[in-house]
């Protein structure tokens, strides 16, 4: 399989949860869509951009905190939610869900999908 | 840091871009390097030489997509190990301009100024004077207006 392929692949898992309007791969250091699988009128560009300016800051705030590296986030607000799980390489596995979604199952989905695309 | 404009139109659409996208310094230029406004330039002669360089990468660009035979390119980026560097044109009711625009890595990133770049190029069409005919342009001019711009740009 393709490094394309197995991309694609990872992230329909991902969105394969009921509730997930689509997931991302977002390279970390510069914010720019690497790969995604979006429901339409997600604007990926902009969530990719913000999630990874957001991850930056957080993951500095979690070092100063003495907490080690960032494994997940959970942004949730009343019509949605942001979740992030960082790969080992840098790049960031970003899923955007409904409010009420499975948050436990969309975890689980998020970090195989990191750990497949190291 | 203030942000400075020579042309007053400029003015809210760049401070908006600088506060949202987190940049350091931003120059936004005619094609010819001729300054409108800026953000974060403690010099005119630093001021002077980006406008100049900028305008010439993007006359550079411009001349290589032709012979490339394809429509100018969007967008130029260079990324350092500290700063990235992006310069982009806009197209506004003025002509078109050019934005040279530089952020720091751990503030921002390609992708935010990008997002905001948008709006930023949306902004100033929107605020832009209606296209008129060119005046002439005089030599004599031309020495009193740019110490007049860089007055402005500096607020002297």
């Amino acid at each position: 399989m393709t490094a394309t392929a197995e991309m694609r692949r990872a992230l329909e898992l991902v969105t394969r949860v009921r509730g997930v309007r689509g997931a991302m791969l977002v390279s970390g250091d510069d914010g720019l869509v690497v790969a995604e699988h979006l429901m339409e009128g997600l604007k990926g560009p902009a969530v990719a951009a913000l999630a990874a300016s957001l991850a930056g800051r957080l993951g500095r705030a979690m070092e100063a905190a003495g907490a080690g590296p960032s494994v997940f986030w959970h942004l949730q607000a009343s019509d949605g939610a942001l979740l992030v799980v960082p790969t080992a390489s840098g790049m960031l596995v970003v899923a955007v869900a409904e409010a009420d979604v499975n948050v436990g199952l969309v975890r689980l989905e998020l970090l195989r999908a990191a750990e497949a695309l190291g | 840091m203030t942000t400075r404009a020579v042309e007053a139109w400029t003015l809210e659409p760049l401070a908006a871009f600088v506060k949202e996208a987190g940049v350091r310094l931003v120059l936004l230029m005619t094609s010819a390097g001729q300054v409108l406004a800026q953000h974060g330039f403690a010099r005119a002669v630093d001021v002077m030489s980006a406008a100049a360089l900028g305008a010439a990468i993007m006359a550079t660009t411009e001349e290589l997509a032709r012979q490339l035979g394809q429509p100018p390119f969007a967008a130029v980026h260079h990324q350092g190990e500290r700063r990235g560097i992006f310069l982009a044109s806009v197209a506004t009711g003025r002509g078109p301009l050019v934005a040279l625009v530089v952020y720091d890595l751990d503030v921002s990133s390609l992708g935010l100024v990008q997002l905001f770049f948008e709006q930023l190029a949306a902004d100033l069409a929107a605020a832009s004077p209606k296209p008129s005919a060119p005046g002439r342009v005089l030599a004599a001019d031309f020495e009193r207006e740019l110490r007049e711009s860089l007055n402005a740009l500096f607020g002297r």
